[in-house]
């Protein structure tokens, strides 16, 4: 009974979740196609008006409509944490299913690397890298998809090494298949449930890492627009215009949010 | 005694790494300290005489030894931007980040231990579903926009403060006390979050074995049974939790000095690296990367210590 209640009580938080994230979704597909202004369409008449009907979230100090700003801004924010985790995905796939696979002493390397690294703080290995390789969008995106490697790479390894020595792998051993089948055929797609939470939280884990460096003027650079970068410009007229950093602010919040209650209910309900 | 041995001795072998792939990591950059102090504009010889001066004509090796013994003795060199040696620059700096990541950390602390408890204490019930509610939708807050709505709520519409009139401690400390508690606040909160959460989990968790059981049946109350023979055990597993918030509170701090307009590290670091500042940069990552280490070195020394069951031989 009590487990009962708490199996609904997690898909509601699911649900919860998937409703999120797909409301973020909508807004950056449709930002894609159409925005109901320009968002970088200027106008001295229309400095920091509240949200109205025709500016829902009212515009920012240069007239700009941030509802448009906000869709345009979501949407590069997104695309550079889908790039950013998908570069960390592949790569940390690869690494982890050959490292945890074969062991021995490369293993035990990149392991040491891995442990040193993921100790860091993933917002001070950013700055590194963007001091050497330069600030900018296509920038953020490299220095972001190579913090995010070990990440992905631990947990494939440490599934990758239960795995192994279960019985469909001997089986399709003695059936003749190659290592490589076996990794990427046989194992891989049993990795496929926790793979999955790991891609929602480094989803998460990437927007608030992009909007934290473009926040500090390191990432997305003008005139893109971008979450960190709207937030970072609205603080300076946080007293004439609160609804300037409450739109982009909010949505970082929502996307999070859901992503984070559909990584942790995830789980349960897959099983 | 051999295990301590084997820590101290990866922790230096770990510290020595760092340096290295920071080293390395700056050398990559294409063009060097002289031709940025110079600009490119400068005249050749000028520029040859500064990286004779600098060093830079010496081996790899070579500048990397120095660098090392360097930064072994606190001397990482000259800042290219302001021409004073960075171990000052720092030292200024030092006082304002380790204020706040006090502040910080001694509010993770005494908020969420009573938190955590009064969640578990009635799992599904009232308290524990509004803080849970609450932890979630705080853990997805960036810490940049945690600091702009306290300063809209507690700065501009409370008053409680005025935003960006930092004190420095030395001229009053009250005041900067005072100030400080805000930007302290925004980095506490999400990590507040996260530990009540662990904390409600390792509660729960312990709540099921037999000794529970044992110290009620003596007719312990609930509270005394929480508090007396629960808390301990429960907390032993978030010292290690709290190793890995120490480094994120240090993290944290970086943006949110830039939030509330603080003169700490993080700022500098910033600037430094707005500015191809190098040195600077090459120190303040090594800084907060040892400060990380040596946090999680001690986490580890004392979890053994709490806990007899850890093995040492690991």
């Amino acid at each position: 009974m009590a487990q009962q209640k708490r199996s609904i009580k997690k898909n509601r938080s699911l649900i919860v979740g998937i409703v999120l994230v797909s409301i973020v979704l909508l807004f950056v597909v449709v930002g894609l196609f159409w925005t109901p202004y320009n968002p970088t369409q200027m106008s001295a008449a229309l400095k920091n008006k509240p949200p109205s009907l025709t500016h829902p979230f009212g515009t920012d100090y240069m007239g700009r409509d941030i509802l448009s700003r906000v869709m345009e801004g979501a949407g590069t924010t997104f695309l550079i944490s889908i790039v950013t985790v998908l570069i960390g995905l592949v790569c940390g796939t690869v690494i982890g299913a050959l490292t945890g696979y074969y062991g021995g002493i490369v293993d035990e390397l990149l392991m040491r690397l891995n442990d040193t690294l993921t100790s860091f703080p993933s917002i001070l290995l950013a700055l590194v890298f963007v001091s050497v390789i330069g600030t900018g969008k296509y920038n953020i995106v490299i220095a972001l998809g190579i913090i995010f490697i070990p990440s992905f790479a631990r947990v494939v390894r440490s599934e990758f090494i239960v795995q192994k020595e279960l019985d469909y792998v001997r089986n399709a051993k003695l059936l003749g298949a190659g290592d490589f089948r076996i990794m990427f055929v046989h194992i891989l797609p049993n990795t496929k449930p926790i793979l999955l939470s790991s891609i929602t939280i480094g989803l998460n884990n990437a927007i608030l890492a992009e909007a934290g460096m473009s926040y500090l003027s390191l990432g997305v650079q003008p005139p893109d627009p971008s979450l960190g970068r709207m937030l970072s410009e609205a603080q300076a007229y946080l007293l004439r215009a609160p609804w300037f950093a409450m739109a982009p602010g909010m949505m970082i919040v929502l996307t999070v949010l859901g992503f984070s209650l559909i990584s942790e209910n995830i789980k349960g309900s897959a099983a | 005694m051999r295990y301590y041995v084997k820590k101290i001795i990866s922790l230096i072998m770990v510290l020595f790494l760092i340096m290295l792939l920071t080293f390395i990591a700056f050398q990559v950059i294409p063009g060097d300290g002289a031709l940025s102090k110079l600009g490119v504009d400068a005249e050749e010889e000028a520029v040859e005489a500064l990286r004779e001066a600098l060093g830079y004509n010496k081996s790899m090796p070579e500048r990397f030894f120095c660098f090392m013994s360097g930064a072994i003795r606190g001397d990482f060199g000259t800042s290219y931007q302001y021409s004073r040696p960075v171990s000052d620059l720092l030292a200024a700096r030092l006082p304002v980040t380790v204020g706040l990541a006090v502040i910080s950390i001694l509010m993770i602390v005494v908020l969420s231990v009573p938190l955590g408890l009064l969640c578990s204490h009635r799992e599904g019930g009232v308290a524990d579903s509004i803080i849970t509610f609450v932890t979630q939708t705080l853990m997805a807050v960036p810490a940049f926009f945690l600091g702009i709505l306290i300063t809209l709520l507690f700065g501009l519409v409370l008053k409680w403060f005025v935003p960006g009139s930092y004190v420095a401690p030395g001229e009053n400390f009250g005041q900067f006390l005072h100030y400080m508690i805000f930007p302290a606040f925004a980095i506490a909160v999400p990590k507040i979050a996260m530990t009540v959460k662990f904390l409600k989990t390792s509660v729960l968790r312990e709540l099921k074995l037999d000794y529970v059981r044992t110290a009620r049946s003596k007719g312990n109350s609930e509270r005394r049974v929480l508090w007396h023979h629960v808390l301990k055990n429960a907390l032993i597993p978030v010292i290690t939790f709290m190793g890995m918030v120490i480094a994120d509170v240090l993290a944290g701090s970086i943006v949110i000095e830039q939030v509330f307009n603080l003169p700490g590290v993080g700022r500098l670091l910033i600037s430094a690296i707005s500015n191809r500042d190098y040195p600077v940069v090459e120190a303040i990552v090594v800084y907060i990367a040892s400060v990380v280490l040596i946090v999680n070195f001690i986490v580890d020394l004392l979890y053994q210590k709490v806990d007899p069951r850890v093995k040492l031989q690991d």
